[in-house]
């Protein structure tokens, strides 16, 4: 299980209190009525399921109910940070990468957390 | 290849097994090939042996990252069934289910298949509809699949709580005779040795890092971490990994590649005759051949290649087990593990010409590929061959996400493929 920091409650809470919600960043055509079937495929199915670092959006279904946005390597799950909706993709700081690159095979969990604290 | 029988064991028996051949050889790779195949799965050697064996084409590669069959392919829980709802996925499982009947006769390896029965739970009014819609289709379209009452389920499988104050009551089931479970490892090294026989080249630890492509866009060759192989035609059967590998070629398929997690049971004596699988409470459950008890839970919800899952994924399944089968709650698990699915927005497969010319593209299977594995590497395999679909898996392409014929089986079929 993972262990997900919600920007809005500026707290770190376990997985079950969150609905993951797709690639992040995407935005809806404002024309949807007048793009191809091509561009509409694109927008509507199409995402890029990157191995590595990924955007996607969480929700905080059981706490504030609020959506936000996950920088998140998809090869150890480890966040790399969370920022709140309506900002723009937020750059990943130099050494928060390495981190995770030299973490990549170790992933955190909310198991391992409690079990520190404890 | 010397074929096994009988008489290879008994011959074998009075010289110590001194005798057996190795199963395959693992060449050094040519510098081209006709076909090169990407993920040696069930489904990539599959589709290498039935290019050898019914089209003529022997000059083949199935590259592959890890070791074959290492993948989703021993990593499943063997499921065996074809009672899906709309043509095109019944049309392509039951396919595959013919060819599960006769597989182990026509590789001369003994893939286990089992035809013990595959009993879907139905819970309430709305699985009680569901299952008997898809009875209705599945014999209008000539399936077996048959409706219990809780009774009948329960002398199916005595362990079966069927009481009325149980947890998650049980108000019928679905049951497909024919379906059953296989084994895992045989299937990949059956086909593995088969395709071997007929001069496929199968190599290991070999990972593919690019997609070469000339001036027309056509397919070249592929980058891998032993140099450049030359190809006229590629098959991408990468399973959890096909977004990964079609990226390099520039074509984007619309996956997401989720960890799914199962476990097994220490060994108990033959307690458990079927495969029981309730979509509603998410559990399925069935024994293996060594006595485990082999038990699949769901997916995690986030894009994850990290082969692993969360342990509320699992808890949830075992909670549901545990009520379903009470005389279980005091087994103890021995392994779990995670493999990645790659599912699809309509939870169908995609099988078909790509717009790359020479790249062809079998994948998303998610959660249920085990089942499909001699189909689809029969009909991928036609598909490679001729450069066009078969009329089996034409409504399967990639095409569809774009004119909006979508098979849409996540509403209709089960969660647990």
């Amino acid at each position: 299980m993972l262990l997900i920091h919600c920007p809005y409650c500026e707290e770190d809470r376990s997985e079950l209190e969150f609905r993951w919600a797709g690639e992040a960043h995407i935005a809806r055509p404002d024309n949807i009525a007048a793009i191809s079937d091509e561009e509409f495929a694109e927008y509507f199915f199409l995402r890029n399921n990157e191995k590595g670092l990924t955007y996607e959006r969480w929700r905080h279904i059981h706490g504030c109910g609020r959506f936000f946005n996950a920088a998140r390597d998809t090869v150890s799950d480890k966040f790399l940070m969370t920022y709140k909706a309506g900002l723009p993709k937020q750059p990943i700081p130099a050494e928060t990468k390495a981190e995770a690159i030299a973490e990549e095979k170790t992933v955190e969990t909310w198991e391992q957390m409690e079990g520190d604290a404890r | 290849m010397r074929r096994y029988s009988v008489f290879a064991i008994a011959r074998e028996a009075m010289r110590a097994h001194k005798g057996w051949d190795q199963q395959w050889t693992s060449p050094e790779p040519r510098s081209s090939y006709d076909v090169i195949i990407v993920g040696a799965g069930g489904h990539g050697l599959g589709a290498a042996y039935y290019l050898a064996k019914e089209h003529g084409i022997t000059n083949i590669a199935v590259i592959e990252k890890g070791w074959l069959g290492g993948g989703n392919t021993g990593r499943n829980t063997t499921i065996i069934r074809s009672n899906y709802l709309y043509e095109e996925s019944m049309d392509i499982y039951e396919h595959s289910l013919k060819l599960w009947e006769g597989l182990s006769q026509d590789l001369n390896y003994n893939t286990m298949y089992s035809p013990r029965g595959v009993m879907m739970l139905s819970h309430n009014i709305h699985d009680q509809q569901s299952f008997k819609r898809h009875i209705n289709a599945n014999r209008l379209y000539g399936i077996d699949n048959e409706w219990l009452s809780p009774e009948q389920a329960k002398d199916f499988v005595p362990v079966l709580d069927i009481s009325k104050t149980a947890r998650y009551p049980i108000n019928g089931a679905a049951l497909q005779r024919r379906g059953g479970t296989a084994r895992h490892d045989a299937v990949a090294w059956g086909y593995a040795r088969a395709a071997a026989d007929r001069g496929v080249h199968i190599i290991q630890n070999c990972e593919v890092t690019g997609i070469r492509r000339g001036p027309a866009g056509e397919v070249q060759g592929v980058e891998t971490s032993k140099g450049f192989i030359g190809a006229k035609k590629i098959g991408v059967s990468a399973a959890g990994h096909s977004s990964v590998v079609m990226e390099m070629a520039g074509v984007r398929v619309p996956l997401h590649s989720n960890p799914l997690q199962a476990l097994v049971s220490e060994p108990l004596k033959p307690i458990f005759p079927c495969v029981v699988m309730s979509n509603t409470v998410h559990a399925y459950i069935s024994q293996s051949d060594k006595g485990e008890l082999v038990i699949g839970a769901g997916t995690d919800q986030y894009n994850s290649y990290s082969q692993t899952g969360g342990l509320q994924i699992i808890t949830h399944t075992l909670d549901a087990i545990c009520e379903l089968f009470p005389i279980f709650r005091r087994v103890k698990m021995m392994r779990q593990w995670g493999g990645i699915t790659d599912n699809t927005p309509d939870r169908s497969p995609i099988q078909g010409v790509t717009p790359v010319p020479g790249l062809f593209v079998n994948c998303g299977w998610g959660t249920g590929g085990f089942k499909a594995t001699p189909g689809s590497a029969n009909l991928f395999a036609h598909l490679i061959a001729r450069g066009e679909p078969h009329r089996l898996a034409a409504g399967l392409n990639l095409d569809r996400f774009r004119t909006g014929r979508l098979i849409d089986e996540a509403a209709a079929a089960a969660v647990a493929h």
